[in-house]
């Protein structure tokens, strides 16, 4: 116990443990938004849930409080449902509305901050760059051990994601492969998506302590997109995210450590590093597609959206080919 | 009133004038980036302005706002450049590139941010400002650079305007006419950073994403051209500046880039519920119109289907039948069909309720609701039907 | 008088024919630019091989959508088997338009087929051994099962579609709804696709797919329902593929269609 206890009294330990851990909860979620064509959500989401925290606040004086994640979280699926209730009312599209609702609780929530909030914690760099560095100085105890807040944090909210992931995995896989298909078999693709959109809100608080919120978009969004350029099955994409998530917290810590620069940035840019060996060397990059390297695509047959009238004027053929 | 006192200083005279002329430009070129549905290119570019202001400041040694704003606009360009690689080269969808750019170009920033602050001291105190904006620091060298930059893009869209707006609307139109589509989208995006880049002083790289879209998206509910979407943007975009700026000016600790963001999104939400024919207000009152008016051809095609299948034109309908028929309600259907003179009320068998029948120009509107579907006799059916 | 009320009275109560494979009844949808479906009365007796066929808009795919409750219609109800289709899903199987999903999707044609065992599965358990079988039977009953361990892109469209046809085969469904089964597919996929249809007839299920082609209409399907908005005729295929209906259905510019439909 004391040996733990004598590793995890090292400050390094607790910010590396903390940057992992955020960037595992953080890639399990992504690979499925950034699948599901959702991932600027996650940007809107950081954004957003800084109104709910600060809308919590000032309720309730504090901001540690587990109503912090629960606020956090109603503002992201308020960010959500108001950016789906825009696309469904047709007047704008889909990237709009994204870019409408986000910076308007943003501004909000700045405001409060500005008006009524100067002197907390809450300042608008906190928001941005994160306090990792100084996490480990903020220590629960937990029976015998002392753990720093954010690692035992973010600890839960990473066994709450991985949780959803594993169990939800096949209707996670078909709600977002084949929303159709999923509504007829009775699995409610809306209500997974709200679920995962949920998560990804709680896991946006967590990560805000530590890497800030806009920086947690980095980790929702690129480890994610790097296992996507390197294989071609789901559970392998999850897996690889986390490596990389893992790989880019031990890394951007030496980096901000060498330099004396943000931690939370030097994390989320080292995942840029990971991309870009993806990006050329990856079984989908670019040195593999000059070679030619790849499987080549069967050719696709031609859309078969023939309006009737075409195929009408021409001599009856059965078994049309393309 | 307060408003005027403030206008007469000249430090907030500046800065209006500065706001407005960042709204403008924002709310011309945002009006491409909304069509294009490229909005989001905005969010990307904005954020992607961090490191290239840091970098413009290490550079040039000192907070100087010119070289700040073009080492913005280079990493604006760099962080739309990876978009495309990555969209173009790879199976790396749209979303997630720009998600990518604009996370990794940030997270570098921020990363020189920070740099900026423990390597170069006190120097630094303006860059923070970057973040959500400060009008305050606006001074009128950085005016006279906003107002050359921003007046020469305007004259640039002037200049190229059938081509763009043609490659706006349909891009493989516009490349078969022998227009170089892929400079023309690309000076497009360049353009839209410099509107963005142009207004990380007063907005910040935060928010600055808003002052492209919420302007052009408002006026997108309004206009049906767009020439009048271009200059009514523009002016959404120019009030929402001047307005943020004022206001943020009379109260003290505000930040001005949220204040404009709020401004500009006020336009919007109104626009949203009140602009003629596309208002969601609007849209609820028609569409109310037509359920009541689709129930009504439902009855009034019923009572025709029933009197074709009698063979008489003025066969009376059972009010209790119809009712059941169409799963109650058809009462205020029958009620509007009255009014409009298409049924009447008979008097048939009166122990077994209302009886209902067409009228001359009842059948005649039956008629005409069945003639597109080319159906002599309504509803046919053949084989199991009914 | 009387026999109308009765008729009426027995369609409005609920006499919901579980004679009828599929039975849709006054079904109206709208979208925001208007009327897509109008007033909708279908019925598909069991063990036919059906095809919904209308020119384009005319609310083929949104009728489908409708029935499995992907779409909120604004009026009407559909029974499956004399039930709604929420209590009958498990007798189910439905195959989407081959557009409408991302084949970019890290997966292989093998997971793709076991999807169709989820419903099955319910929520929280995983798929096995067993229904990996079963996918590879599937697979291979329409000539796929050489290609289970596929990337889904590097399938061509027609291997694609039957991927998806054998997704619906493992449900082991007695209503089979397919979107445009045949667009877009090589001669081969369509030979397969019509020897399977042949084949659920055989086992007594029912097919109601959207068709497109009015040439093939007649060889492949035994009954027809012609849908512009409104129903206009359904039936045997004999009985409603008439030079008269199509005109009906796709307005006086099929005047080709005539010897077509006769011969």
């Amino acid at each position: 116990m004391s040996a733990l206890q004598a590793w995890l009294d090292q400050p390094s330990v607790t910010i590396m443990l903390i940057g992992a851990l955020v960037g595992i909860a953080a890639s399990l979620l992504g690979a499925f938004l950034v699948l599901r064509r959702e991932s600027m959500l996650s940007d809107a989401i950081s954004h957003s849930v800084l109104l709910g925290i600060v809308v919590v606040y000032l309720l309730t004086g504090t901001v540690d409080t587990p109503l912090q994640v629960v606020g956090a979280a109603l503002a992201g699926l308020v960010t959500v449902w108001a950016t789906d209730l825009l696309v469904r009312s047709r007047r704008v599209k889909q990237d709009a509305a994204i870019g409408l609702v986000f910076p308007a609780l943003f501004a909000v929530a700045v405001l409060l901050i500005n008006l009524y909030a100067r002197d907390v914690h809450l300042d608008t760099d906190a928001v941005l760059l994160g306090e990792i560095a100084f996490a480990w100085l903020d220590v629960v105890s937990l029976g015998q051990l002392e753990v720093a807040r954010s690692l035992l944090t973010m600890l839960v909210i990473t066994a709450v994601n991985l949780a959803f992931v594993v169990l939800l995995y096949k209707e996670l896989k078909l709600a977002t492969f084949d929303p159709g298909l999923a509504t007829a078999l009775g699995k409610r693709p809306t209500l997974v998506g709200y679920a995962l959109l949920g998560l990804v809100s709680v896991t946006a608080v967590g990560a805000f302590d530590a890497v800030g919120a806009i920086l947690f978009v980095a980790f929702v969004i690129v480890p994610p997109t790097t296992a996507y350029l390197l294989t071609d099955r789901l559970w392998r994409m999850l897996a690889y995210g986390c490596v990389v998530a893992v790989g880019s917290s031990l890394a951007g810590y030496a980096l901000a450590r060498a330099y004396d620069v943000s931690v939370g940035g030097s994390m989320a840019s080292a995942t840029g590093a990971f991309l870009l060996l993806a990006l050329l060397f990856g079984r989908h990059g670019l040195i593999a597609r000059a070679l030619g390297r790849r499987a080549p695509r069967a050719p696709q047959a031609a859309d078969g959206s023939v309006v009737a009238e075409v195929s009408l004027a021409g001599p009856a053929e059965h078994g049309r080919g393309s | 009133m307060e408003m005027m006192v403030l206008l007469g200083d000249f430090t907030v005279r500046t800065v209006a004038l500065g706001a407005a002329l960042v709204g403008a430009v924002a709310g011309v070129l945002g009006s491409f980036a909304v069509l294009r549905q490229q909005s989001l290119l905005g969010d990307t570019l904005s954020h992607a302005a961090l490191p290239g202001v840091c970098l413009g400041f290490l550079l040039a040694g000192s907070r100087q706002l010119a070289p700040i704003l073009a080492g913005a606009l280079v990493s604006g360009a760099l962080a739309a450049l990876l978009v495309l690689l990555l969209t173009r080269t790879t199976r790396v969808k749209t979303d997630a590139a720009l998600g990518v750019s604009l996370s990794l170009f940030f997270a570098f920033g921020t990363v020189l941010l920070t740099y900026v602050q423990r390597h170069q001291g006190a120097a630094q105190a303006g860059l923070d400002a970057f973040l959500f904006g400060q009008a305050a620091a606006l001074v009128p060298a950085d005016l006279r650079l906003i107002g050359s930059v921003g007046a020469a893009s305007l004259l640039l869209v002037a200049l190229g305007w059938k081509e763009l707006k043609v490659t706006t609307f349909d891009a493989d139109f516009s490349r078969s006419l022998g227009r170089p589509v892929v400079a023309i989208e690309f000076a497009l995006t360049v353009l839209i950073a410099v509107a963005v880049v142009i207004g990380l002083q007063l907005v910040g790289v935060i928010l600055m994403v808003a002052l492209v879209i919420a302007p052009a998206a408002a006026a997108r509910q309004w206009a049906k051209r767009l020439e009048g979407m271009v200059l009514l943007s523009a002016l959404f975009g120019a009030v929402s500046g001047v307005a943020g700026a004022l206001l943020s000016a009379s109260v003290r600790g505000l930040a001005t880039g949220p204040v404009i963001v709020l401004v500009a999104s006020g336009f919007v939400a109104v626009s949203l519920l009140l602009a003629p024919g596309r208002g969601i207000a609007w849209q609820l009152v028609q569409a109310v119109a037509e359920r009541r008016s689709l129930r009504a051809h439902r009855v009034l095609l019923g009572l025709y289907q029933l009197a074709q299948d009698h063979g008489d034109p003025r066969y009376p309908s059972e009010q209790g039948m119809l009712d059941t028929y169409y799963r109650g309600g058809s009462a205020s259907a029958l009620g509007r069909l009255q009014r409009r003179g298409l049924v009447e009320r008979v008097e048939h068998m009166p122990e077994e309720g209302d009886h209902w029948v067409l009228t001359e120009a009842g059948q005649q509107q039956a008629r005409d609701l069945l003639e597109p579907f080319g159906s002599r006799d309504g509803a046919d059916r053949t084989g199991a039907g009914t | 008088m009387g026999e109308e009320v009765e008729r009426a009275l027995s369609t409005a109560q609920g006499v919901h024919e579980p004679s009828l494979a599929l039975h849709v009844e006054d079904l109206t949808a709208s979208y925001a630019s208007g009327a897509v479906l109008w007033d909708v009365d279908m019925n598909v007796p069991p063990g036919v091989l059906a095809a919904i066929v209308g020119p384009n808009g005319a609310g083929k795919s949104t009728l489908l959508k409708c029935v499995i409750g992907a779409l909120r219609p604004a009026a009407g109800h559909v029974y499956v088997f004399g039930r709604p289709y929420r209590q009958q899903r498990h007798r189910v199987a439905y195959v989407p338009q081959r557009t409408s999903v991302d084949w970019d999707f890290p997966t292989t044609a093998l997971d793709v087929v076991t999807m169709g065992l989820y419903g099955r599965l319910g929520w929280l358990r995983r798929p096995g051994k067993r229904e990996d079988d079963e996918a590879h039977e599937a697979l291979a009953m329409v000539g796929m099962d050489a290609f289970a361990e596929r990337q889904i892109s590097q399938l061509s469209g027609g291997q694609q579609q039957r991927v998806f046809l054998a997704r619906a085969l493992v449900q082991d469904a007695d209503l089979y709804l397919m979107d445009e089964p045949f667009a877009g597919v090589d001669a081969t996929t369509e030979r397969a696709i019509v020897d399977l249809f042949k084949d659920l007839r055989r086992r007594g299920k029912t097919v109601v797919a959207v068709h497109h082609d009015l040439q093939t209409v007649a060889t492949y399907f035994d009954w027809l329902a012609l849908l512009n908005v409104r129903l206009i005729a359904q039936g045997p295929v004999r009985e409603v593929y008439t030079a008269e209906h199509l005109r009906a259905a796709y307005g006086p510019r099929v005047v080709l269609l005539e010897q077509t439909a006769e011969a």
